[in-house]
């Protein structure tokens, strides 16, 4: 069998499959169905520094191939979070990337340095959350920004910090190498592409927050050439995510550019997608020679 | 909760836009009367899963009975899958309704429209009968009869008028004269307000099950809150997860 391990910011991880944040709680409602060791990584639901309401519902609408979501990072909070989602998580060999967000940097930083003395292996942070000071513009829209909140957190934090980009800007390669520039050791994307939906017979918004994060196979070629154009922009490694259902994207991702690949919604419609796309990545490599995965990584013509 | 491939034993109409579904079941995995599976609909460009409401579990299988919501939807879809095909499900998800609080009570379950279904599973369980009151749209009262062979007391609302009383069920409830002890129903919204409503006049509790668009359908994603009238100890946050938390609340412990 293919070796199926990849290394980032000096973390090894057993396979290049983690989830997107936010899809898959701490991992203990999939336990259930699947057996979390199999897993690279298991990439927690965003947590801010006090709990969170999240958003009014309807919070979330089917579209064709995909989804709309505004749940608003509802979370418990950090205190919760490292008291009971981090212990049940040590329990499973599998690597632990905690997603951070907040309102302002203020608020990033607490988390973050609550995090710091935490045993798990890198941060995620979002930056696609509003930022109260900036009038709710998101932090990751505007390259000077996102050099600042990079900036800003990797002089706090002690573990290896990933920059979470929003596919919402002009130039995702200008973004890219705002965070590179900021001192991020490692990227991933895509967010959510915002969008809307209305119920034309009621004629309401069919999200109680009008606008929604949109997810699903609809938007994985969009994730494709933007996983590219950042790849091509840095040299820090990349989790890709967007839209991925089945193997195939998930080798498309890494060929692209990304050592590893976060599963998202796809576990909404299969609880199971994660274990059986590490078996077919697994069967890709048998198929085709590839002694290690990670050599496919960039390896597109 | 499990996540299986399953074999649908007969699918059949019921009114023009309800259908019955019976899929294979291992009668011995328990179920509790207000549950309800998520069933995934084999075109992948539908990606999330259908929660529908168990309405029955038997030696033949387990039942459920659902609205198709319109043209090209996932219900649609569905309803056009034959004997002998299979599907996937996860379930029974949820708490469902509490048998000891209300069983040896005078019970009065309540449905409207498609919450309807799930009634007919809970009459099942509560031995030695119970009331029921039925709230349609119109005179296609699906699913009345089966009611009443399984002993209940029915008595019916309809919004037209055609039959039993012009109105709600909570103007069935009053016209009845009935002054019932404990409330369980499932239906819309404005239903279920005016239950808690009704609930909190006379002091009795009502235990009402919540419908929320949802994603996952497994506790996962926090797509399908409800507001709450007290922190949830899950979520740390006035908010509770209509899919594994409920979808059964007790009325004076939620906001609609």
């Amino acid at each position: 069998m293919a070796d199926m391990k990849v290394t980032m910011c000096g973390v090894e991880f057993k396979n290049p499959i983690t989830v997107a944040s936010g899809t898959f709680g701490s991992g203990m409602e999939y336990d259930e169905f699947l057996d979390l060791n199999r897993l690279g990584a298991v990439t927690t639901k965003g947590v801010a520094a006090v709990p969170w309401e999240g958003n009014p519902t309807p919070r979330v609408a089917e579209t064709p191939s995909g989804m709309l979501n505004a749940i608003g990072l509802q979370n418990p909070g950090i205190d919760v979070f490292l008291e009971r989602d981090i212990p049940f998580l040590k329990k499973y060999d599998t690597r632990i990337i905690v997603n951070v967000c907040g309102h302002s940097e203020e608020e990033y930083l607490a988390v973050v340095d609550r995090l710091n003395d935490a045993d798990i292996d890198m941060m995620e942070i979002n930056i696609s959350c509003p930022n109260v000071k900036e009038g709710g513009i998101a932090f990751g829209t505007d390259p000077k920004g996102v050099e600042a909140i990079t900036g800003a957190i990797k002089s706090h934090a002690k573990k290896p910090v990933i920059m979470k980009l929003s596919p919402n800007v002009t130039s995702i390669a200008d973004i890219a190498r705002a965070a590179e520039a900021g001192g991020a050791d490692a990227l991933s994307l895509i967010n959510t592409i915002t969008g809307m939906k209305i119920d034309i017979r009621r004629r309401t918004f069919l999200l109680a927050n009008r606008t929604g994060g949109l997810s699903g196979p609809a938007i994985h070629p969009v994730a494709v050439r933007m996983v590219y154009e950042a790849a091509q922009a840095v040299s820090i490694p990349i989790i890709g995510m967007g839209g991925v259902a089945t193997h195939e994207d998930a080798v498309e991702l890494m060929l692209a550019g990304a050592t590893m690949v976060a599963v998202g919604s796809a576990n909404f419609g299969n609880p199971l997608a994660t274990t059986e796309i590490i078996e077919g990545m697994e069967r890709y490599a048998e198929d085709m020679g590839i002694k290690h995965i990670a050599d496919i990584v960039g390896r597109v013509k | 909760m499990e996540y299986k491939t399953v074999k649908i034993i007969s699918q059949e109409k019921l009114t023009d836009d309800i259908m019955s579904l019976w899929i294979e079941w291992d009668g011995r995995a328990s179920v509790v009367p207000g549950q309800f599976i998520n069933v995934y609909i084999n075109d992948p460009a539908r990606l999330l899963p259908r929660p529908i409401s168990i309405c029955d579990v038997t030696d033949r299988g387990l039942r459920m009975v659902y609205r198709i919501t319109g043209e090209a939807t996932g219900t649609a879809e569905l309803s056009g899958y034959q004997a002998g095909e299979t599907i996937r499900i996860t379930g029974p998800v949820g708490n469902g309704y509490p048998l000891d609080d209300i069983m040896g009570k005078k019970t009065v379950l309540m449905g409207g429209g498609i919450g309807i279904p799930p009634m007919l599973y809970l009459t099942k369980k509560l031995v030695g009968g119970c009331t029921v009151i039925l709230g349609y749209r119109d005179s296609n009262t699906f699913l009345m009869e089966e009611f009443e062979n399984a002993g209940a007391k029915v008595f019916v609302a309809t919004d037209d008028g055609s039959v039993g009383t012009h109105g709600t069920v909570i103007d069935a409830l009053r016209e009845s004269g009935i002054e019932p002890e404990v409330l369980c129903a499932c239906g819309p919204k404005p239903m279920l307000a005016g239950i808690k409503a009704y609930s909190a006049d006379h002091g009795i509790p009502a235990y009402i099950s919540l419908e929320e668009r949802m994603a996952c359908g497994v506790g996962a994603c926090l797509g399908c809150v409800t507001s709450t009238t007290h922190t949830d100890p899950h979520s740390h946050v006035k908010n509770a997860r209509v899919c594994v938390d409920g979808p059964v609340f007790l009325s004076d412990r939620v906001e609609l």
